[in-house]
């Protein structure tokens, strides 16, 4: 018995292992093809069949792609806006997610379709409405408007958060309403703990679409010393298309605090919890 | 009976006490922006000169009289019947394949979510590149195998497929959703079922999945919402051709309103579409008995 479980084990682990490295193949390419592009000289930048290992390896890229704009400033202000709009999707958020999962106030199934309807219409007719009410705020040319919004929630996040608040079993606030509890202590002491791995899902989607935005910023920011890490790096773009060397090279350093951030925080996927102290 | 009243009066206030931050949100944010490109869906607006009321007519325009929006709405269908549930099994797939407990799990994890974070410039030329007729990637593994490819974004028929390839490459998003939706799935109805015999297979049909149904009903309602407002990937791969055969809703839409400078056409399209996606996402929180919430709804 013991000896069959250890050999469908190794089965289904050389398995795993295949699928995954095929996969990864697939997956990693045009992140490999990124790196090896930021290290061609120009001239190599559009041969086909295409050249994957650079030769002559060209570091200097790198240098010259970080010195031609001012990147530290860019980096600067976009991660300030960053962290900002990922302190604002947490708390706006996780509130709404649990009044729309758990509290049933008056009004909220139309609230929450409000909310999703939000999502609904294509921003390409929403953004130069949004840009007057941002300039009469006095708000263009500011980071304001790229973070300040994260505050005031976000349907994709709410409703993420809402279906994983629903996934928990009520039996915990019956008992805690029981003990006197409030909706807020029973929020705050059973339900976020509880979902951790879904705080750290709303953290990671809330960096990306920060880091990556490029629409926003665009349309909001005009002087140089605001610009963020994406409107850097269309400064190479707009420059005659010469420069996809340096592009590349530029683009692989900004993408790597994007890599570091999910490799930290996916060691928490971890399968199954154990919910100790539960019906099980 | 007065009792009941002051604490059903209660319950309302601490609700909207959780809610009213984005229920702000929307009013200062959403609200203004959809309440105007409502008034302009029926007006004739060019941005330059103010917009003027014209009533249903750019309604009545886009159903009876023009071919194109017909066609983007088609493709647009198309797009989304096939890439969502091609998209949510792959994710979830894939998912299941990264929540092993094997050594270096954290690599791979983070090479599959490559792909979604890697910059747009990048992915548009590695896409065109692998759907190159001749040298791509695609064709060379097709004629490894004697099979002659198609000339993908060239060819009308086999653009579409194409611009759908390319979207199964970004499932990164719905992966990391599924991914910690796995992870709320306690151990304990695993090792009963393993105790019954159940294999892999069988576990993840009996218990995985109408476990982690919100997840999965949250990926579908958002992966409707998203692909039918699908624009990048076929504005920077096809531009909507060849001979309109990728033209999508939005891309047309963005054509209208910025290129042709039909700004109230353009609004009265997104209305269109606003309702399209409403009504399927009404009919799927409708019809979401499958979907199985631990602590009831």
């Amino acid at each position: 018995m013991g000896r069959n479980i250890s050999f469908r084990d190794t089965y289904r682990i050389t398995l795993a292992y295949i699928l995954l490295t095929l996969g990864a193949i697939v997956f990693g390419l045009p992140f490999f093809w990124m790196l090896s592009t930021s290290l061609k000289p120009i001239e190599d930048v559009f041969l086909i069949p295409i050249k994957w290992i650079p030769n002559p390896i060209k570091w200097n890229n790198y240098v010259e792609a970080l010195t031609a704009v001012p990147f530290g400033r860019y980096f600067i202000n976009s991660t300030k806006i960053t962290l900002l709009s990922i302190i604002g999707h947490l708390i706006s958020c996780t509130l709404a997610a649990y009044g729309f999962a758990r509290i049933p106030f008056k009004g909220r199934d139309i609230l929450f379709f409000l909310l999703l309807g939000t999502m609904m219409l294509p921003s390409q007719v929403t953004i130069i409405p949004l840009f007057i009410i941002f300039k009469q705020l006095g708000w263009v040319n500011t980071h304001l408007p790229l973070y300040i919004p994260s505050f005031f929630g976000g349907a994709f996040y709410i409703f993420l958060l809402r279906q994983y608040f629903m996934t928990l079993p009520t039996e915990l606030e019956e008992a805690a309403i029981i003990d006197g509890c409030g909706y807020m202590r029973i929020f705050w002491d059973i339900y976020l703990p509880l979902s951790k791995n879904a705080l750290i899902t709303v953290v990671i989607f809330s960096f990306m679409g920060s880091w990556n935005d490029f629409f926003r910023p665009l349309i909001f920011i005009n002087s140089p010393d605001k610009f963020t890490v994406p409107l850097g790096l269309a400064g190479f773009r707009s420059e005659m298309g010469n420069y996809w060397h340096y592009l590349m090279a530029a683009s692989v350093v900004a993408v790597i605090p994007c890599i570091l951030l999910y490799f930290f925080f996916q060691r928490y996927f971890i399968e199954g919890i154990a919910l100790t102290g539960l019906k099980s | 009976m007065k009792l009941l009243k002051s604490k059903k009066l209660r319950i309302n206030l601490i609700g909207y006490g959780f809610v009213l931050l984005s229920v702000l949100g929307i009013f200062f944010f959403n609200l203004g922006p959809m309440i105007s490109s409502f008034y302009l869906a029926f007006c004739n607006y060019d941005i330059i000169t103010p917009p003027k009321f014209i009533g249903l007519t750019n309604f009545y325009s886009i159903l009876f009289n023009d071919k194109i929006f017909w066609r983007a709405f088609v493709n647009t269908v198309y797009y989304v019947g096939v890439s969502v549930p091609l998209r949510l099994f792959l994710a979830f797939l894939i998912a299941i394949l990264l929540n092993q407990k094997i050594r270096g799990m954290g690599i791979y994890r983070t090479i599959f979510y490559l792909p979604t974070v890697t910059s747009g410039v990048a992915m548009a030329l590695i896409w065109t590149w692998v759907l190159n007729p001749s040298f791509g990637i695609i064709n060379m593994v097709l004629n490894f195998f004697g099979i002659q490819g198609p000339a993908w974004l060239g060819d009308p028929k086999w653009a579409m497929p194409g611009i759908i390839l390319v979207a199964l490459w970004q499932v990164g998003t719905q992966v990391v959703i599924f991914l910690s939706g796995l992870q709320n799935v306690p151990i304990q109805f695993y090792e009963a079922a393993e105790i019954d015999g159940a294999g892999g297979f069988k576990k993840h049909l009996f218990i995985t999945i109408p476990l982690i149904s919100p997840i999965f009903f949250f990926n579908l309602v958002i992966g409707i919402i998203q692909s039918f407002q699908v624009f990048d990937k076929v504005y920077i791969m096809t531009a909507g051709g060849p001979a309109n055969a990728t033209i999508v809703y939005v891309m047309y839409l963005y054509e209208k309103a910025f290129t042709w400078l039909q700004m109230g056409y353009g609004s009265a399209l997104a209305w269109i579409l606003f309702f399209i996606i409403m009504m399927l996402t009404l009919l799927q929180f409708r019809f979401s008995k499958w979907v199985y919430y631990e602590g009831g709804r």
